[in-house]
């Protein structure tokens, strides 16, 4: 059992439901990555999606792009990305990591290389935004690594469709909550609890809800229907502008440690 | 690579030219793609729509447009002679409004209100407030920032057009910035907003239905090398950037397999500066837009900042068919710098009394460069993308002038 599938499952056992933030690799600081990484699990983190910084981020909003863009700016590349990983898991062998990027990164390492070097890290997972399943040969080699690649449904996903993801996904299914990029603020959650509802008639993977959750109260509101609460940009904008590491792994802890409590308290 | 036999089957039902193409998107943009591809895949066999579009190209943009033979220039370079496809006679003054009457047609028949468009010299910019204002649409164009500050006049003509002109201040600042920008609207608009886009790049079926409207200008040429030569050209030559105006000339003649053919990109200041735009010459494949295709990035697959004195070739992807067309030898792609774009831009104007866009200058300085190697009898076709009056300024500051 993988460890994306394990976390689920304790969490399913537990009557829990999954906490996972995302930030930029490399943002607000190269040094302040794997702390930030750590204070997340402290205040509760149930897995991590780790944002491989890319030039030209088409889904992101513009606070994910300019973490991107000032992690690009520090110098930030995959090695880096996987030494983070790799020294993350000296102290944490059971959160899972999932990266999440664009295809030309993998492609221009070579997806086979990436793969080996990703896995060796300690990475378990890949969303690669761009890579709908349509183009799920491109990411083969991923697969062959060991890594589970992610997929996406989202309020335009025709019923058809919907039936294909969810046979194609492993790990657990990433709903984005609108259409729309990432940080915008257009949650319905009547809408969603209903899409959601559908997916989990068909996935045989649990369901995380992303897009658009930015504090407590939006988190707990999909946290009464959905498997895991995917938070990002709100947690990118809180991290800008750190001073140094400490305050990074301080502002990360402030902001996700109530998120949890509101999580936790529904349940 | 296999043996192709016929190049006009491509792309193949996923969006595939050969290794290249396909809809690497986001899983929000795959609906309104299919939604896009279904009525595009109809209507590009409907004889109603077809002469639709055949009926506008002529009463609106004036076509077709004519070869013209450079003949003065042709003394001076003292080889091949030069055909020029002047499709800078067009209403507006280039190629782009081929692609943009039939997209907002296509627009108009899936009911779709509001046109967003990115652009980069201005010119696809241009092309799209018109058939906006033609058509009665909403128009949004998003622009990079410096490109703002380098095509003024085209900014201006968008707004005279109605059209609401964003400008767009991450990344380089320039076309592909715009055109994240644009796909980032659609995703948050999808329901009642077309995408109009103005290269042959992107996801399926844009980098088709790009090429189709745009093959007008290949399928007229052919007709008209006949017409008034009684043969075809021995080489055709276009510049690429995205490569719309290229393959819409070359796209008639992949199958006649003796007519030589040649792209130009953006060599900037040389392609060993690291200053250019010349992804099929010093790029590598890779994933940029929607599609797999020739990409400029650095190791890590960061796309990098290109440089060319034209806005329009500003550009670190290209469409997927040229990348096609490169790796099955098909078409042969090399870089012209700035320099040499701006010679031919003068010397185009000084023999012929045509001022050419700077983007079609490299196309120009191509031509010369391939005539000068031919005899007196051979004919090299150039197709005359658009129209230099949007560079004067750029010229002038260039030379130091302030007008």
């Amino acid at each position: 059992m993988s460890r994306i599938d394990r976390r689920f499952a304790d969490l399913a056992s537990g009557g829990r439901t999954g906490l996972v933030p995302f930030f930029t690799a490399g943002d607000p600081s190269p040094d302040s990555v794997v702390p930030v990484m750590h204070a997340l699990v402290e205040a509760g983190a149930d897995l991590i999606e780790l944002g491989v910084p890319f030039s030209d981020p088409m889904a992101d909003g513009p606070v994910i792009q300019h973490a991107s863009e000032r992690a690009l700016a520090k110098g930030v590349g995959l090695a880096r990305v996987f030494d983070w990983v790799r020294e993350f898991r000296t102290r944490d062998a059971a959160t899972p990591v999932v990266l999440m990027g664009y295809m030309n990164p993998v492609e221009i390492h070579g997806a086979a290389r990436f793969g080996a070097e990703a896995v060796a890290a300690g990475v378990d997972g890949v969303l690669l935004v761009d890579c709908p399943i349509e183009e799920i040969a491109a990411a083969g080699p991923l697969r062959d690594a060991g890594l589970t690649q992610i997929f996406l449904a989202a309020p335009t996903t025709t019923d058809a469709r919907l039936a294909q993801v969810c046979a194609a996904a492993r790990g657990f299914l990433y709903y984005v909550s609108f259409a729309g990029i990432t940080g915008a603020d257009r949650l319905s959650t009547g809408d969603v609890r209903e899409r959601v509802a559908a997916i989990r008639r068909q996935a045989s993977t649990p369901v995380a809800v992303g897009f658009g959750v930015r504090d407590a109260t939006s988190a707990a509101a999909i946290g009464e229907f959905a498997d895991a609460v995917v938070i990002g940009s709100a947690l990118v904008e809180r991290l800008a502008g750190a001073a140094d590491a400490d305050e990074a792994a301080a502002r990360a802890r402030a902001f996700l440690a109530p998120i949890r409590a509101a999580l936790d308290k529904r349940t | 690579m296999e043996r192709i036999d016929d190049y006009s089957v491509y792309p193949d039902a996923r969006g595939r030219f050969g290794d290249y193409g396909g809809s690497y998107v986001a899983e929000t943009l795959i609906a309104p793609l299919a939604e896009l591809d279904a009525a595009y895949q109809r209507l590009r066999t409907d004889r109603a729509f077809i002469a639709e579009f055949e009926r506008d190209l002529k009463y609106y943009v004036g076509r077709p447009s004519p070869i013209y033979h450079a003949e003065r220039l042709s003394r001076q370079v003292g080889g091949a002679q030069i055909l020029l496809k002047r499709e800078d006679l067009n209403h507006t003054g280039a190629h782009k409004i081929n692609n943009t009457i039939g997209q907002a047609l296509v627009a108009r028949h899936m009911g779709k209100r509001r046109i967003i468009a990115e652009t980069g010299a201005g010119q696809h910019g241009v092309a799209t407030a018109t058939v906006c204002a033609r058509f009665g649409l909403d128009c949004v164009v998003y622009m990079g920032a410096t490109d703002i500050e380098r095509q003024k006049i085209n900014v201006y003509r968008m707004k005279l057009l109605g059209a609401e002109v964003v400008p767009v201040t991450s990344g380089s600042k320039t076309l592909k910035d715009a055109l994240n920008e644009a796909m980032r609207d659609w995703v948050t608009n999808v329901a009642d907003t077309f995408y109009i886009i103005g290269t042959v790049a992107g996801p399926h079926p844009y980098p088709q239905m790009v090429r189709d409207f745009n093959a007008v200008v290949g399928r007229e040429a052919r007709a008209q090398m006949l017409e008034q030569y009684g043969r075809l050209p021995d080489v055709i030559t276009a510049c690429v950037g995205g490569g719309s105006n290229a393959i819409g000339l070359f796209h008639a003649f992949l199958n006649d397999r003796d007519v030589r053919v040649v792209g130009a990109e953006a060599a900037g200041e040389g392609i060993a500066s690291g200053h250019h735009a010349a992804s099929l010459a010093a790029g590598r494949p890779g994933v940029l837009h929607g599609n797999r295709t020739y990409v400029l990035c650095d190791d890590d697959g960061q796309i990098t900042e290109t440089h060319s004195v034209s806005a329009g070739l500003d550009y670190p992807g290209v469409g997927p068919e040229h990348a096609f067309l490169k790796d099955s030898g098909r078409a042969d792609y090399v870089g012209v710098t700035d320099d040499e774009a701006l010679a031919a831009f003068h010397q185009l104007a000084r023999s012929e009394g045509i001022l050419a866009a700077l983007e079609s200058s490299h196309a120009v300085a191509q031509a010369i460069k391939l005539a000068r190697e031919l005899p007196q009898d051979r004919l090299v076709l150039c197709n005359l993308s658009g129209r230099g009056d949007k560079d004067v300024h750029t010229i002038a500051a260039r030379e130091g002038l302030s007008l």
